[in-house]
Order: structure tokens, then sequence, then C-alpha cells
């Protein structure tokens, strides 16, 4: 069974489509790469997988049910959680209250006790546990990433959405973050993640969605993806993400010739 | 992640949350800041009246009366902080639950020779009732325009029992003083009850805003306060936090409305939804620190020691609200976290001890 069904979802904002007619089935225990050029209504697809925008058209199914007109809180509740693509530390709060919030109200429900406990150990993870009692606003954006991630993973999702958790961030901590989203999947937890980061997506990633224009233009492994000529011509509009792509082809393509 | 794997023992589990709610309890119950308070208010409720000799009534019938002012300012600002400090929404209205709970328990005082507690309790279920009801409509509005609407509630109940009969129109309720003196012996016996009254409220607003505070429940109303939408989308059910927040801010001020309209041994419209009171239930929050424990019990002392200053002040009688503006606006610019929010943010020990 699919953890995740988006069926013929079409969202509109004014004169502006920015989905129309996506359809994608995420299997468990999978990582879906989700990517298409800015604008493209990647983050929007996940606003409203997880409640926050209602699509004119479309069903959403997690888990089994329609969740299209459910509240973010309800798919939290049932195991959904995401990250922002524009961080949204709870300034005033600790590290560690903020990873709380998330152990406490995600899909287990902890009392105060365990998700401390929870908190300290996911913040272990994401290497921010020397943080834990500063104030999230004082933090860097790259610690803030991390705790955003470290916020949903507290949560106990079976499906995590990642929004773009790459962006910003230096080599050294990408490499770390790219370490962070494979030890999650190894622990059976569903991920999409939104990246333009294409070397890091392409390497995590099982299958891949490509939206332009709010259309799935295509999907497939990695590979397939990255010698799809419509992929490639939807970021020729976008100059250093075609020559991203074009570099990451040409990998490829040594690679295979070895 | 690790726990998973505690799955398979059950009794550990149980062993360990039962660990956690123990050292969850002792922990929020020994933290230094929430005695100190605790301690600070009954000592300065108390010593007015360590001596209940007749003749010390005497004596100290003016720090009884500045005293009790002062407590009863610390219960509706530390209720009021429930709403504004933790939860983030800003109520100019909340005089109104004062208003209510003094009529509702005025009236069953009058009506139905209530005794004071019960009256009490009447009236902090009628806020209560009220606040449920209200919240539920307004609590869907943000900022500014909910602050607006709880204005607009205010006057509407002021015009609403200024027509209202059983609650004795534009001419308000009054108690005979015979009631005193029946139930209690005399006004200064009867007095002596209400202060009582007042003190235990002051050390039970105190208690409640801990407990709200160091709960799960508290941690919503915090992430609300920081981002809504973010604390929606981890799971916080935010309309529901509001309304219980808004709910846990009102009921305390009823019952402070039942006392002191009793002590007062009457009420009108206009003395029970006085607008204008709500500026200064924001000074003493902001000046104390929102959303802490000790602020609004500090700010409450500050100012209303401050505000008797300047009341016996000549110059000053007349434009004591206008202080009160320019403090808060002083406030909001240069210190906004208020002194505890101050002190625990540049000071780093004191944040072990003041909560
Ligand atoms: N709340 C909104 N109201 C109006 N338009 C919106 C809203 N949210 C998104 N849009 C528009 O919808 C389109 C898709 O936006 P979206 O944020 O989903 O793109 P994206 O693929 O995530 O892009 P990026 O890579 O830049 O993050 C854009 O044109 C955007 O301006
Ligand atoms: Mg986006």
């Amino acid at each position: 069974m699919m953890i995740l069904q988006v069926k013929g979802v079409s969202k509109r904002f004014g004169g502006l489509q920015a989905l129309s007619n996506v359809t994608v089935d995420v299997p468990p225990g999978q990582i879906l790469g989700l990517i298409g050029p800015n604008g493209a209504g990647k983050t929007t697809l996940f606003n409203v997988i997880n409640g926050v925008y209602k699509p004119e058209e479309g069903e959403v199914i997690f888990k089994g049910k329609n969740v299209v007109g459910k509240k973010p809180y309800r798919l939290a509740h049932m195991g959904l959680s995401r990250t922002h693509q524009i961080v949204r530390p709870l300034k005033d709060l600790t590290v560690r209250e903020n990873v709380m919030v998330g152990a406490c109200f995600g899909s287990q429900n902890l009392s105060l006790g365990k998700a401390a406990r929870i908190a300290d150990e996911v913040l272990e993870f994401v290497r921010l546990r020397e943080r834990a009692n500063q104030l999230a606003g004082s933090l860097n954006v790259g610690q803030k990433k991390r705790l955003e991630m470290a916020r949903s993973l507290a949560a106990r999702p079976n499906l995590l959405l990642l929004d773009e958790v790459l962006a910003g961030l230096n080599p050294t901590e990408i490499a770390q973050m790219v370490e962070i989203v494979k030890e999650i999947r190894t622990r059976n937890t569903t991920i999409i993640m939104i990246e333009h980061v294409m070397h890091a997506v392409m390497k995590v990633s099982d299958q891949m969605l490509v939206l332009d224009f709010g259309k799935p233009i295509a999907y497939g492994t990695p590979s397939e993806i990255a010698n799809n000529p419509k992929v490639i011509e939807a970021y020729l509009g976008d100059s250093s993400l075609a020559d991203q792509f074009n570099a990451e082809l040409a990998a490829k393509s040594a690679a295979t010739a070895e | 992640m690790t726990t998973q794997g505690t799955d398979a023992k059950p009794q550990n589990e149980l062993l360990n949350t039962l660990l956690d709610n123990f050292k969850i309890w002792t922990k929020k119950l020994s933290h230094p800041g929430l005695w100190i308070t605790i301690v600070g208010v009954f000592i300065l409720g108390y010593l007015p009246i360590a001596d209940q000799s007749p003749e010390a009534a005497f004596a100290n019938a003016t720090a009884r009366e500045s005293t009790f002012t002062i407590l009863m300012s610390i219960v509706l600002v530390s209720s009021l902080n429930i709403l504004l400090g933790y939860t983030g929404y800003v109520s100019f209205g909340h005089i109104v639950f004062y208003g209510l709970g003094g009529y509702v328990g005025l009236y069953t005082i009058i009506e139905h020779q209530w005794p004071l507690w019960k009256a009490m309790a009447a009236g902090g279920a009628a806020a209560g009732v009220l606040a449920l009801v209200l919240g539920s409509a307004i609590l869907r509005l943000r900022g500014a325009y909910f602050a607006l609407a709880t204005i607009g509630i205010n006057e509407a109940m002021r015009a609403f029992v200024s027509n209202y009969d059983p609650f004795g129109g534009a001419v308000g309720l009054s108690i005979h003083f015979r009631v005193y003196r029946e139930t209690y012996g005399s006004y200064q016996d009867a007095f002596l009850v209400m202060y009582k009254a007042m003190l235990g409220l002051a050390i039970a607003a105190v208690v409640l805003s801990y407990l709200v505070k160091s709960s799960k429940f508290g941690l919503g109303l915090m992430a609300i306060r920081e981002d809504e939408d973010a604390s929606d989308i981890m799971g916080v059910i935010p309309y529901r936090s509001k309304i219980i927040a808004y709910m846990l801010s009102a009921i305390l001020p009823g019952m402070v409305g039942v006392v002191f309209f009793f002590k007062a041994s009457t009420i009108e419209p206009a003395a029970a939804f006085k607008l204008h009171t709500s500026i200064e239930w924001l000074v003493m929050i902001m000046l104390g620190g929102f959303g802490t424990i000790m602020g609004p019990v500090l700010g409450a002392y500050g100012y209303q020691n401050l505000r008797t200053i300047l009341l016996t002040s000549e110059f000053f009688k007349n434009i004591q609200l206008a202080v009160a503006g320019l403090m808060l606006l002083g406030i909001i610019l240069f210190i906004p976290a208020g002194l505890i929010g101050w002190l625990r943010r540049h000071i780093s020990f004191t944040r072990r001890v003041l909560t």
C-alpha cells in the first residue's frame, strides 16, 4: 500500500495555476525527490499535502485516508511532518523547547518528560545538542535548518516533507545533512524532498518527480530524470540550474563510460 | 529513534514514564522562582494583617487598603498574562470578566444570600463561560482584530447590563450593610475575610500561571505566540488552545470582581466595565515582563506603589493615566522584555531563580 497518493491535484492562486493535475504515488520507505525551477509549485504541493491549502480539485490520500480539507494539526497527529523552506524557529523558546513542541504535539502525543528525552536524542542526531539551552532566534542559518529538521523528526513522522533543507548551507553542512537524510531513511521514514542541490538529491532519491509551471513533466529514477530532455529543457530558463544539470549529466555519462 | 527498541519491554516503558513524571514534577515544584514568588506574595499580604486586634485594624487601615489593591492587581494581571504573555493575544477588554463576575456575585449575594465563597465561585464560573462563548467567536481573529473585538465586547456588555433589570440597569446593585453585620459580625470583620480571599486568589494566580507555563499545554501556547501557523503544522490545535487560555485568564478576574464589589458594597456599569483600567494592566505586565511568572507580580507591586505616589501629588493627580500611557510606551521602546525578561536575558544565572 502507498503511504501517500496524490491524485489529480490542482491549486489556483487567483489567475495563477500553481498546480495542475498533479498525480504521484509514494510507497513507504522511499525517498521521493521533488525538483523543478523556481515557482514550479513544489512548496505549494507540500502545502496542499499537509492541509495548509485546500486544492480545488483532486485528492490527497495519506495512509489510506483522503485528507483534503483536514487541518494541518490533524495531519501532524496522523504522522506527517515537514520543514519550511524559510525557516520558522520559535524564536523566544530555547532550541530544546522547539524540538519538544514537535515531540509533544506530533504523532506520538508525548508527555513533556518523554519529549525532553526525545528532544535531546534528536538534537544529538542533528548535532545541535550543545545549543539546546540557547534561544532558537540566536542560531545561524545552518543551525536553524537543522533545528527545523530536528523538530520534524522529534514528531516521529511516517512521512517527512523536507523543503530545501540544503539551501544556504556550505558544502560541509550539505554533506552532513545528506548523511542525516540517509540515516532517517534507514529508520523506515518515508521522505519527500524538495531540493535545488542536484547532486545531493540525485544521490539520495529513489524516485524523482519534476514539476514545471505546476505540471508534472517527468517521473523516474534519478538517472532517468538526468537523461530526460524535457527536464533539461525546463531548467534551461534557469541557467545556473541548467549548468548544474549538465554537470550532473556529464558525471553520470562518465560514470557509465567507465 | 533509540526508544523504538524499548517497545519490546512494556514494564520498562511504564517505569520510565513514572520516573519521567516524577522527575518532571519534582523539577517543576522545586523551582526556586515559584517559591520566591509565593512566599513574597504571602509576606506582602500577611504583614498588614499579622496583628488582627481591632486597634491594629485601625492603625493598619491604609496599608490594608493599598495591599488589597496590589493583591487584586496581581490576580488580574497574572491572569491576563496567560493570554497576553504566553499566547500572545492582547485583550484590551479583559475588564469585562471582572465586571461580569462582580455583577453575578453581587446578584447571588443580594438575591440568594449566598456566602462570599459561593458568590466567588459563581462569578468565576460566569466569567469562564463568557470567555468560552466569546472566545469561540473571536479567537478566529488574529492580532489587532482580536484586540479590537475585546474592546467592542466590553462596551457591548456595559450597554447590555445598563439595560438589564435584574442587575439594576443603569443604577446597579447595592448590598445592605446589614449583610456584613449579620454574616461576619461587622464590616471590619467582613473586610478581613475579603482581604484573605484576595490574598488566596493572588497565590492561586501565581500557582496557576506557573502550572500552565510549565505544562505541555503551556508549551503549546508559547508555540502559538511565536508562530501560530507553524505551531498548527507541528500539531498544536491553536483554536482550542486559545479558547482554553482565554477561559483560564478570565476565571480569576471574575472572582476578583466579586470580592472587590462586595467590598465596595455597590456595583454600577461605569465602575464595573471601566475600559481604561486595561491600559494599566498592560503597563503592569509589560513593566515586570510578559510571559514570566514574577513579572506581573513585580509589575503590579511597582505600578500600584507608583500610582499611589502620583495620586497624592497635586501635579500628577489628574494625569495619572497619561503617565501610565507614557510608561507603556517607554517600556515597549526600551525594555520590551520587561524587568524579569531583561534580567533573564542578560544575566544568565538569574534564569535559574527568576521565572
Ligand atoms: N499564498 C500564495 N498566494 C499567491 N501566490 C502564491 C502563493 N504561494 C505560492 N504562490 C505562487 O505559486 C507559484 C508556485 O510557488 P511555490 O512556492 O510553490 O514554488 P516553488 O516551486 O516552491 O518555488 P521555489 O523553488 O522558488 O521555492 C509561484 O508563482 C508563487 O508566486
Ligand atoms: Mg519552494
